[in-house]
């Protein structure tokens, strides 16, 4: 560290064109998500969840595979190979709290935000990277869970396939699940800005709606638990909904816009507040 | 160029910053100074738009920060040598800084060159020392070539070495046009470094100087000086009307004589003088001046701190 040089000045003549665009912070959003090997390694263990989670929960079904006709009608082999997803769901959700809250914590933001100080190309740059990569990452995952679970509950001919009605929308839509939680829990912690506060509001998101509906008399909470995230989520991963529930696509739909409120919330306070 | 006007900034009761009015202008070092608490962070916030101000404005080459279609190459700051996540390398902390904005990648590896992280570049930032945390923030202000450099606090953590290393560095952007603002706590580095002073307490403005101007509105020296006789020195001196004070080990401080007149005296009474020294009242002593009553944070002068 003892030798430095001195910098000399390297303005190009026609430095024309180096204008912060959307494509370029895109660009430098995914330079940050890759160069955080913690990052790296949690997407991995998502995806060794998804994957490995599922295989176990089949082996464990085929082990002790179900023998009253009812309970052959009910089981879902689809929703026994993804149970990764649920698990791998929250993980992601808390990666995506910490993409966010993380730049605050360490005080990246304002290293960030003064590279971009119309901030909102930040936000949406982080989004696009997050929403891509988990989606990359989670719908091989999800065929693949589906695949291995399959092959595993074949054994005892309980599998299905990917042809089967419902199945493939399933299969793609949990992975879709994943990045939308990714999304709502990136949106927490633009929001809120710490790490305790945004996973807190996460998982109180997640489940809390649904503790508080059972609270309330049978008929009013029968009718409002189809439109709770989680459930109304939940939707386009089943391929045998509950009587209760949205169509597939409308619930994902409707949790969709959950996550676009809390992140055009995020928005709104990021152009507003001080960093 | 910065050129703030009227800037102000109050979070909830407590105001930050109260109505600066400066320009700083190009080609000169100028030194924020103030004492900590004083707002010279906060100001810095405003200029790049990380604060909106409560009331006046900011602009930074002619236009508000928010304004220009790639900051980074009109302004380059450091604001805290810590900003960088702890698990990216330095490589990659500034790649993505430059990414925002188009700068081609082997601008990056010119600056880690230039600041003398060349070996490290690649490693966690979150093993680095704050003196290699303040080369990287400084690296980072440099990426886009700006017009503008404003750095916090640069020589905090900073060894020696690292320290003049910021000196010429900070004198060579001046030199070559730039407009370099930097802001410090301690007058001695500033006095070293600045050519031009912005200082303020409390939020406000209290000095808006050249550094030849303060130094020489500094107050007069003293004249250290011990004898065999600091009795009959005294009697003599006072009889000049000077202001006389002894010292503990017996030695006078004189103030209002040159060295070259107290020797003189003494030589002409007869006296032996055993040291004659002239103390130069310090820059330091000249700005704790300036900002006594505007100093947030002072440690009780009461109880046993008393000698």
């Amino acid at each position: 560290m003892t030798t430095t040089r001195h910098l000399h000045p390297a303005r190009p003549a026609g430095a024309t064109g180096q204008r912060v665009t959307q494509a370029r912070v895109v660009h430098s959003e995914w330079t940050k998500l890759r160069s955080v090997p913690s990052t790296a390694w949690s997407l991995l263990a998502a995806v060794v969840l998804i994957v490995g989670f599922g295989a176990l929960y089949c082996v464990l079904r085929v082990t002790r595979p179900p023998t009253q006709p009812e309970a052959v009608a009910a089981f879902d082999p689809t929703a026994v190979s993804l149970t990764g997803v649920q698990l791998a769901q929250l993980a992601i959700g808390v990666l995506g709290v910490l993409l966010v809250a993380g730049e605050y914590a360490t005080g990246t933001i304002r290293v960030s935000l003064a590279a971009v100080p119309r901030r909102l190309p930040v936000l949406w740059g982080k989004a696009i990277v997050f929403a891509l990569t988990t989606l990359t990452l989670c719908l091989p995952a999800t065929v693949a869970a589906f695949l291995v679970g399959q092959s595993i509950l074949s054994a005892e001919r309980l599998d299905i396939s990917l042809s089967h009605p419902g199945v493939a929308r399933a299969v793609f839509g949990s992975a879709l699940l994943l990045s939308a939680v990714g999304l709502l829990g990136l949106g927490l912690g633009a929001l809120l800005r710490s790490t305790a506060g945004a996973v807190a509001g996460l998982f109180g998101l997640l489940f809390g709606p649904q503790l508080l509906a059972g609270l309330l008399p049978a008929a009013w909470s029968d009718r409002i638990y189809p439109y709770l995230p989680v459930p109304a989520g939940a939707a386009v991963a089943n391929v045998q909904p509950d009587s209760l529930a949205l169509a597939p696509w409308t619930g994902f739909g409707l949790f969709c816009l959950y996550t676009a409120v809390v992140l055009a919330l995020a928005a709104w306070q990021l152009r507003r507040r001080d960093a | 160029m910065i050129e703030a006007h009227g800037l102000t900034k109050q979070y909830g009761d407590k105001t930050a910053v109260d109505g600066l009015t400066f320009t700083v202008r190009p080609g000169v070092v100028t030194g924020f100074l103030g004492p900590n608490g004083a707002g010279k962070s906060t100001t810095m916030r405003l200029i790049l738009g990380l604060d909106a101000p409560t009331s006046g404005s900011v602009t930074v080459n002619g236009k508000p920060y928010q304004q220009h279609a790639a900051p980074l190459r009109e302004v380059g700051a450091l604001l805290d040598a810590r900003s960088v996540h702890p698990g990216r390398s330095a490589y990659h902390h500034l790649l993505a800084l430059a990414q925002t904005c188009g700068i081609r990648r082997s601008r990056v590896d010119e600056v880690i060159d230039a600041v003398g992280l060349g070996e490290v570049a690649r490693r966690r930032a979150g093993g680095f020392s704050l003196g290699m945390g303040q080369r990287l923030g400084i690296a980072a202000a440099l990426l886009g070539d700006p017009a503008t450099v404003i750095l916090d606090e640069p020589v905090n953590g900073l060894d020696t070495e690292g320290i003049r290393w910021i000196r010429s560095l900070l004198q060579g952007l001046a030199a070559e046009g730039r407009t370099v603002f930097v802001s410090s706590h301690l007058m001695s580095e500033m006095a070293l470094t600045a050519q031009h002073l912005i200082v303020i307490g409390r939020g406000r403005l209290i000095a808006d100087t050249g550094m030849e101007e303060f130094v020489s509105r500094a107050e007069p020296g003293v004249v250290r000086v011990r004898s065999t006789d600091p009795a009959a020195l005294a009697a003599l001196l006072r009889s000049r009307e000077v202001a006389v004070s002894e010292a503990t080990d017996g030695a006078l401080a004189v103030s209002g004589l040159s060295t070259d007149q107290v020797g003189r005296l003494a030589g002409g009474a007869g006296i032996t003088l055993l040291e004659l020294t002239a103390q130069q009242a310090s820059l330091e002593e000249a700005f704790i001046d300036l900002t006594r009553d505007a100093v947030e944070f002072r440690a009780p002068m009461t109880g046993g701190a008393q000698p």
